[in-house]
């Protein structure tokens, strides 16, 4: 199966390890990560000002990439381009006068509605592959290791574009476990 | 009998200003301090969250502007999210960074990252940063 992915800036850079890993996982779990054509920058932090309606034109454009492959759904690896990506989204699909005006400015491009998915890794993982496929796969599991999930900020939060309970997460530590280590807990893991 | 204090009358300019760009009604705020409990930058702030909140409420603008903590907020929205009230308060904060940005003044100087910086952050780190303490 092929899923369209969209990688950010760190994924290319800092974070090469990641995309290459993510992708190769997986490759091996039957799934080919393809990545959308001609994306930009995802604006990096949502804006939150009522009146800012500049900085949510660089998601929505990658998100009209996106509707272009006629795919219905982006898998994103990068925490703070899934929380931006996904609150311009929900922003495009439920304030019809900020949609207008910014569907309006962006003459150039099709009308976009909020039509697309987006997704993060995690939730493909979960939802539609499985902890237990993921366990099947494994070559190597990660015995006698113990690892302390850490969810960050935006992946929880808000409530809208949380992949899983905001106070109570279990995500990653299903996902350890699934890899055949052990989740240890710690005050502040999100 | 029940007093009613209308908003507009009881707080200073910038609290509306503030409520302009973010629609938000700082006092709507009871100043019960979960926002400062949970917040984890908290400890490196000269001014919790709540105080903020309340100098805004009693319309101390020059108080808000000696303080370092509108630009140490992450904007994670753990604040936003537990409040009582449900004050938003990363909109609040992003506001107050907004009407000191719109003056052209910028938080940080792209010119002043040191080399060092540039090399061990991540890409994603400085496009926040530049995005949010920049004109």
């Amino acid at each position: 199966m092929e899923l369209s992915y969209y990688p950010g800036c760190t994924l290319k850079t800092r974070a090469k390890n990641f995309e290459d890993s993510a992708i190769a996982s997986m490759a091996a779990l039957g799934i080919n990560l393809k990545e959308i054509p001609r994306w930009n920058c995802c604006g990096a932090v949502y804006s939150l000002a009522d009146d800012d309606l500049i900085h949510q034109l660089a998601p929505v454009r990658d998100l009209i990439r996106v509707k272009e492959q006629e795919q219905g759904k982006v898998i994103v690896l990068c925490s703070l381009c899934f929380n931006t990506l996904k609150r311009a989204n929900l922003l495009m699909r439920n304030d019809a006068e900020k949609r207008k005006t910014l569907n309006s400015f962006m003459d150039e491009e099709v009308d976009y509605n909020g039509e697309v998915e987006v997704v993060h890794l995690l939730e493909v993982l979960r939802d539609d592959i499985g902890w237990k496929t993921v366990s099947d796969k494994l070559k190597v599991p990660l015995k006698h290791l113990k690892l302390a999930p850490y969810y960050g900020c935006t992946l929880l939060r808000p409530q809208e574009v949380a992949i899983d309970q905001m106070e109570r997460p279990t995500i990653l530590h299903q996902l350890v476990q699934a890899l055949g280590a052990e989740p240890i807990d710690f005050p502040l893991r999100h | 009998m029940r007093v009613g204090v209308p908003s507009e009358k009881a707080c200073g300019d910038l609290a509306k200003k503030v409520k302009e760009i973010s629609k938000e009604d700082v006092l709507s705020c009871y100043q019960c301090g979960m926002c400062s409990a949970g917040c984890p930058v908290a400890f490196a702030m000269d001014l919790p969250p709540r105080q903020i909140i309340r100098l805004l409420q009693l319309g101390l603008e020059e108080d808000i502007a000696k303080s370092k903590t509108i630009w140490l907020c992450t904007s994670c929205l753990t604040c936003s999210v537990r409040c009582p009230r449900g004050l938003d308060l990363a909109k609040v904060m992003e506001a107050l960074r907004l009407i000191s940005l719109r003056k052209n003044i910028d938080y940080v100087r792209p010119a002043e990252i040191s080399r060092d910086a540039l090399a061990e952050l991540p890409q994603i780190v400085l496009v926040s940063s530049l995005r949010k303490h920049t004109a």
